[in-house]
């Protein structure tokens, strides 16, 4: 089922701006769709309305082409998985999973068996007498997540199911979630802050901020080509690097360095540039100052003081020295109106 | 570390003993026969054990009905301040309206008005409107008194039951009264619970009002207060053992609730 949300406005009583300014967004069926931003973007604000536990302001809100804005969260055919966990503590877990299955009044048999399949999805079989009380935070995010797909609801909502798990867990967990939620292959909007997250599970990724979409796109899109200077910020670790320059005759100027790549018909103007962290070469002759180097296993990490300032810039491991010469491959740079923070295309 | 233990473990003997003492020596008169109250010195453990006493102070005018009076009147106002205090606990604990922080203080000071100063208007009252001398009325006013504590004990109660719980249950397919029988009123019970006996007790031991509002359908201690200051000495100990039994039972039944009430512990 494809969900669409129009022209979603919603604000609350207690703030003085929108939590969602007039947001359109489509789903598709069976796509895996995360929004991610920082805290306060209106992401869950977003998804909540799409659940129905929310009324927008104005707008609305279609599952499978039904308009489901005026109807009650029960009636919207989906499930979700809460921060919280938001599983009942008076419950056994065979209660909590089946909760929903009890609530549509499906047959014991049927009842048993899809809880016992759920429970068997997520490494749960062990624990169905157990209450959540005696659960770890992992298995109670898992007894959250088993509730929700046990049901077979035409669509998921996450609302950062991950984000109470340790650094570990989390990794663990994401893993499984995507294979879990591509088997079944679901409808799913999912909420993150987590930026890593939003990479590694979305078909595509939304970024918000401000109760508006920055921008909507592929992980590798938003990654590589992000529409605004904050998208560039936001995603990535570490985030883009942003540093001005000038256009003179065709080349970047920055100080008393110069270098190929210019954007066209941005003569003798300001630009921002910016550039991830891993395509900044080190065996070029701008010159830089390794201020420090931090080694992550796989690849070092160096922050850099250049003419255009700080740089975090990603290089092999085993890098050694206190000075690098930076090149910018001209293919792996990216605009911004330095007055709007919007991409120039 | 060993020292302040000991003093602790003394103190808590001592407040004990403060506690039982009297409520010992009550006992032990009331199931004394009469000669030996007279006795000097009186013997501090049960050597002359009768229930005489007991048995006339029961079969005496007033005091089988005072307690069915007291029990049906507390149960009625259990029953009617958690028909009124829990929606009002829950509407306090999940949703901001308006005037909430005055109405949580006018909650309180309800309590601020000494039931003497409200006897007259409210005797008045409930003459006019024909509820003088029924348990129908003395209920009504042990509501009120009731209501407060109720309302803002079972609001700390909903407080302790995250609000995801009961969306979650919607999600899921409950209409909102189902998410709350389901999910809420099961974990808040223990609550509820605590709060209805405190609710009793509270009935059970009001005096002021019960005395003032009714003339023949008294309450067991509006009873006791208005014969046994005429009578004997060994029929007032019966008397204070029948007031502080049943309240005695209400708190053995209370304690292991007691944690619960201020939604500390839900589990």
């Amino acid at each position: 089922m494809n969900v669409t949300v129009s022209n979603l406005v919603k604000t609350y009583p207690s703030g003085h701006r929108r939590a969602t300014d007039n947001i359109s967004l489509s789903v598709e069926d069976g796509e895996f769709l995360v929004l991610v931003g920082p805290s306060g973007c209106g992401k869950t604000t977003l998804l909540r309305m799409v659940a129905g536990l929310e009324t927008p302001d104005s707008g609305t809100v279609t599952i499978g082409g039904r308009d489901v804005t005026a109807l009650p969260a029960r009636e919207r055919g989906l499930s979700m998985v809460f921060q919280s966990y938001a599983i009942f503590p008076h419950l056994k877990v065979r209660q909590n999973i089946g909760f929903g299955l009890t609530m549509r009044k499906v047959p014991p048999a049927e009842w048993s068996s899809r809880v016992q399949r759920a429970a068997e999805l997520l490494d749960l079989g062990d624990y169905l007498d157990r209450y959540p009380a005696q659960l770890s935070g992992g298995q109670r995010q898992r007894v959250a997540v088993a509730r929700a797909i046990v049901v077979d609801a035409d669509v998921l909502l996450m609302d950062e199911p991950l984000s109470n798990l340790d650094a570990l867990l989390r990794m663990q967990f994401r893993a499984e979630l995507k294979k879990i939620v591509g088997r079944l292959g679901t409808t799913t909007l999912y909420v993150t802050h987590d930026q890593a997250e939003a990479m590694s599970l979305g078909d595509r990724v939304a970024v918000m901020r401000d109760g508006t979409i920055a921008q909507l796109g592929t992980p590798m899109q938003v990654y590589a080509e992000p529409a605004e200077q904050f998208v560039g910020g936001f995603l990535g670790a570490p985030p883009m690097n942003f540093f001005p320059a000038l256009v003179r005759e065709g080349r970047l100027v920055v100080d008393d360095v110069a270098f190929d790549g210019a954007p066209d018909g941005w003569e003798d103007r300001k630009v921002l540039v910016g550039i991830r962290a891993e395509n900044v070469g080190v065996d070029g002759d701008i010159p830089g100052e390794v201020e420090v180097a931090e080694p992550t296993g796989a690849t070092t990490l160096l922050t850099v003081r250049w003419a255009g300032g700080e740089l975090k810039v990603q290089t092999a491991s085993g890098f050694t020295g206190s000075s690098v010469g930076l090149t910018f491959p001209p293919s792996a740079l990216r605009f911004f109106d330095p007055d709007t923070s919007l991409a120039l295309h | 570390m060993l020292g302040k233990r000991w003093v602790v473990q003394l103190l808590c003997v001592l407040v004990s003993l403060f506690m039982a003492v009297p409520i010992y020596l009550i006992a032990l008169a009331a199931f004394t026969s009469r000669e030996a109250l007279n006795q000097f010195p009186l013997p501090l453990l049960p050597t002359s054990l009768s229930g005489e006493t007991m048995g006339t102070f029961l079969r005496s005018t007033g005091i089988v009905g005072g307690l069915i009076n007291s029990v049906t009147i507390g149960l009625s106002t259990v029953v009617l301040a958690l028909a009124i205090g829990l929606p009002a606990g829950y509407a306090l604990a999940r949703y901001a309206f308006r005037g909430k922080d005055v109405y949580q203080l006018g909650l309180l000071l309800t309590r601020a008005l000494p039931i003497v100063v409200l006897s007259v208007p409210l005797g008045r009252t409930f003459l006019d409107l024909g509820l003088y001398d029924t348990s129908y009325g003395v209920t009504l006013l042990h509501t009120a008194l009731a209501l407060p504590t109720t309302i803002l004990i079972t609001s700390a109660i909903f407080l302790g039951v995250s609000h995801e719980q009961e969306e979650a249950a919607m999600i899921f397919g409950a209409t909102p009264l189902a998410a709350f029988v389901r999910v809420v009123l099961p974990q808040a019970l223990p609550g509820i619970a605590a709060s209805a006996l405190f609710t009793f007790v509270l009935s059970w031991n009001e005096v002021l009002g019960a005395s003032i509002l009714t003339l023949g359908r008294r309450t067991l201690p509006a009873q006791l207060l208005a014969t046994l200051a005429d009578s004997p000495l060994a029929f007032r100990f019966a008397g204070g053992l029948a007031l502080v039994l049943p309240a005695l039972i209400f708190i053995l039944i209370v304690r292991r609730y007691l944690l619960n009430m201020w939604g500390t512990t839900l589990r």
